[in-house]
């Protein structure tokens, strides 16, 4: 009985230890400036000049006017750029997913490949896209859509239309991978019965693909939702924020508080905590919507 | 399953708080560099800048300068754009571990306020550093005064210059005397002239930044803030003006709007503007074009058109050179600083013919050097002139609250730009600001 109890002692320690370092990591690295984010935004101040202030930082966030357009804006993005990105890299991964295509390699690694580029440098590269004399004006010039270059980044409604687009361009790869990974655990003799009875092949994708990849549907709304809603490089360098913060995103405005404006820290926390109240919001909603296992 | 759900979510949701990171004592390792080596040797300073044309360079020759007398000195510059110095300064003061500064650092005279007011104790005050700031121009060393106390020795200043191409402009018919003393209103209607004729407009700038509307406000000797630094946007005449003139100058389509920096000085050097308006640091970026050589002429900036108290003169950019509160050995510091940026014409006489850093301290101001013409600007005394210019240049507050203020007014141009009344753009623009400084 002793030798039993000191086997199971043994066994517990050792699953400690292996549990410790990284347990210790994620504390320290993760949930310590987690809980002192949290004590942060009680407090306001100019830089380190900081003094008590209850909830004075969460209910000033209602009354910022730049902050509500910048949470506009990311709802903006989420509601329209999310489900365009997610339905095109269903439809891109169930077309790759297909045995008889040629050069499937080739395809998947070329969607792929923007999600290796750097947020900084991509979103550099779609501004000089779109630049006055940039490569999508001189080819409207040259096809006489345009007489003059338009300044596409200085309008708002179409400054908005580019971060769409590069946003699309730059995540559909990463979601279709995903769905590309889930579509291998779908038997392949289960759209040959559906073939056999006689469906087509939208209904096949609509009654077989899409209920199978439910969570992993779930999985990339979760992720997007949250990347969104945290979207920082693209507002930053693509935009910058413009024209009359038009563009600008949450992550953007808490960048400007605490290192371009003068640093009000407290508020800059405050206003991240209500990111993570509203990703955990979001994803909770979606999965009570999306997963009905049990 | 239900717990494991909830507990994902919160890992998913974790991710959220990167940013909250940022302001926390988390981020202390970047204070314990190795390479920290201000508390070293004894005649060793370390100083953080920017521009190795400009800053960088500048300092480096104060060193040798400096040499002369004291052969044991050693100096070590760390190049640090301004954003990054701007970053750690601000992470080493909210963390309360200053020893990752260095002994000197370059600031923007825009920031400077706004850094001593916010950290206070990350500053030496140079009262006591025997440093004669009556040397300097008043207008320039008010930027790094805080409570009547001296944190900065001055160094290079942003006097405004209006640049010209005398080659487009002969082609449409002018000189460069044309656009000397005008008014915006005459420089609009001689712009109209010169974008029909050569089909190339006068000005650029970066849509969304307002350099422009500061330099125009500044020459009419007006601010975004009044002397008790409370924002004073609303029933600003001179800032009423300034918006008039913005949006005349890009529907009139002599003012040409770009997206960002590289863009701008594209315009410059790749023969796209006719001209340009901006500090005079702005001519180091112009003469990297070797095929303009000759082509240039600087003469001041137009007026704001029949407004009191309206020059030629204004000033865009600058910085000041601030011993951080980490420098143990004070007395080397200060001593540097006096017997180099603050007591030295020979410094600035090597310096300016090759980075074109003008001085603000005044003796500097009369050696020779400033006298000699330059080829690049077709022989022209463009320095003598800047000088000139600098001396006639109003002077303007710009408070604590000045990044915001600029955010806000260049939100309320792009918005006037695009149809909405000035007057309530400006009411919106002074409501942000008073919300801002409400902390």
């Amino acid at each position: 009985m002793n030798k039993k109890m000191s086997l199971s002692r043994k066994q517990n320690l050792a699953g400690w230890a292996f549990l410790t370092p990284a347990t210790l990591l994620i504390a320290i690295m993760s949930f310590y400036p987690m809980i002192q984010a949290l004590i942060l935004s009680f407090q306001k101040g100019k830089g380190n000049q900081l003094t008590w202030a209850g909830l004075y930082n969460y209910t000033r966030m209602f009354k910022d006017a730049v902050f509500m357009q910048s949470l506009k804006n990311c709802f903006l993005y989420l509601i329209i750029q999310v489900p365009i990105m997610l339905v095109l890299a269903l439809i891109l991964a169930s077309l790759l997913n297909n045995k008889n295509l040629r050069f499937k390699g080739l395809f998947r690694t070329a969607i792929f490949l923007p999600c290796a580029t750097s947020l900084v440098s991509y979103a550099t590269i779609f501004r000089s896209l779109f630049a006055v004399d940039g490569l999508i004006n001189v080819i409207l010039i040259k096809l006489g859509i345009l007489d003059v270059g338009y300044n596409f980044l200085s309008h708002a409604t179409s400054a908005r239309i580019v971060l769409i687009i590069a946003l699309v361009w730059r995540w559909t790869g990463y979601n279709m991978v995903f769905y590309l990974s889930g579509l291998q655990n779908i038997e392949y003799s289960v759209y040959e019965a559906a073939k056999i009875d006689g469906a087509t092949p939208f209904q096949s994708f609509w009654k077989i693909t899409v209920p199978l990849l439910k969570p992993t549907i779930l999985l990339t709304a979760i992720m997007s939702t949250n990347g969104t809603l945290q979207l920082f490089d693209e507002s930053v360098n693509l935009t910058g924020g413009g024209p009359a913060n038009a563009t600008i995103t949450m992550s953007h405005y808490i960048y400007n508080m605490s290192f371009k404006y003068v640093p009000n820290f407290g508020y800059a926390a405050a206003m991240s905590y209500l990111i993570l109240i509203l990703v955990a919001v979001l994803a909770f909603v979606q999965m009570k919507v999306g997963d009905k296992r049990d | 399953m239900k717990a494991k759900r909830v507990f994902a979510g919160f890992l998913a949701a974790a991710m959220a708080l990167s940013m909250a990171a940022c302001g926390t004592k988390g981020t202390d390792d970047t204070s314990k560099k190795p390479d920290d080596k201000t508390a070293g040797s004894e005649n060793e300073l370390t100083v953080w800048c920017w521009d190795p044309a400009f800053n960088i360079y500048a300092m480096e020759q104060a060193a040798e300068v400096y040499k002369k007398d004291h052969p044991d000195f050693k100096l070590n510059v760390v190049e640090t754009p301004w954003a990054d110095i701007q970053t750690k300064l601000t992470t080493a003061a909210t963390s309360d571990d200053l020893e990752s500064l260095p002994d000197i650092m370059l600031m923007q005279d825009n920031a400077f306020q706004k850094n001593v007011i916010s950290y206070p104790d990350a500053f030496k005050d140079l009262g006591e550093a025997g440093i004669d700031f009556s040397q300097f121009a008043e207008a320039k060393t008010a930027y790094s005064v805080i409570d009547g106390k001296n944190y900065g020795v001055p160094f290079d200043n942003g006097t405004v210059v209006a640049a010209y191409r005398t080659d487009i402009l002969k082609e449409a018919g002018y000189t460069v005397d044309d656009f000397k003393d005008i008014t915006w209103d005459e420089y609009i209607e001689k712009g109209k002239d010169v974008l029909k004729k050569t089909g190339k407009p006068l000005l650029s700038c970066q849509s969304g930044e307002s350099d422009v509307i500061m330099m125009m406000l500044q020459s009419a000797g007006a601010s975004l803030f009044d002397d008790e630094g409370k924002p004073s946007m609303k029933d600003n005449d001179a800032l009423k003006k300034v918006m008039e003139t913005y949006s005349e100058l890009v529907k009139s389509g002599v003012l040409v709007e770009v997206n960002d920096w590289d863009q701008y000085v594209g315009s410059l050097t790749g023969s796209t503007v006719a001209g340009t308006i901006n500090g005079c640091w702005i001519l180091a970026s112009i003469q990297t074009a070797e095929d303009q050589k000759g082509n240039w002429a600087v003469t001041n900036m137009p007026s704001l058109t029949s407004l009191e108290g309206a020059t030629n003169y204004s000033n865009n950019g600058g910085s000041s050179w601030a011993v951080t509160a980490n420098c143990k050995n004070t007395d080397l510091a200060y001593d540097f600083l006096k017997s180099t940026f603050a007591g030295s014409v020979e410094l600035y006489e090597t310096i300016l013919p090759k980075s074109g850093a003008l001085a603000t301290y005044i003796p500097a101001g009369e050696s020779k050097v400033y006298a000699e013409p330059q080829e690049f600007f077709g022989g022209q005394t463009i320095y003598k002139d800047i000088t000139d210019f600098a001396a006639k240049t109003p002077s303007n507050n710009t408070g604590v609250y000045y990044y915001e203020a600029r955010d806000a007014v260049a939100t309320a141009i792009q918005n006037v730009v695009a149809g909405e009344d000035i007057d309530s753009a400006i009411q919106t623009a002074q409501e942000t600001v008073e919300f801002a400084m409400g902390e």
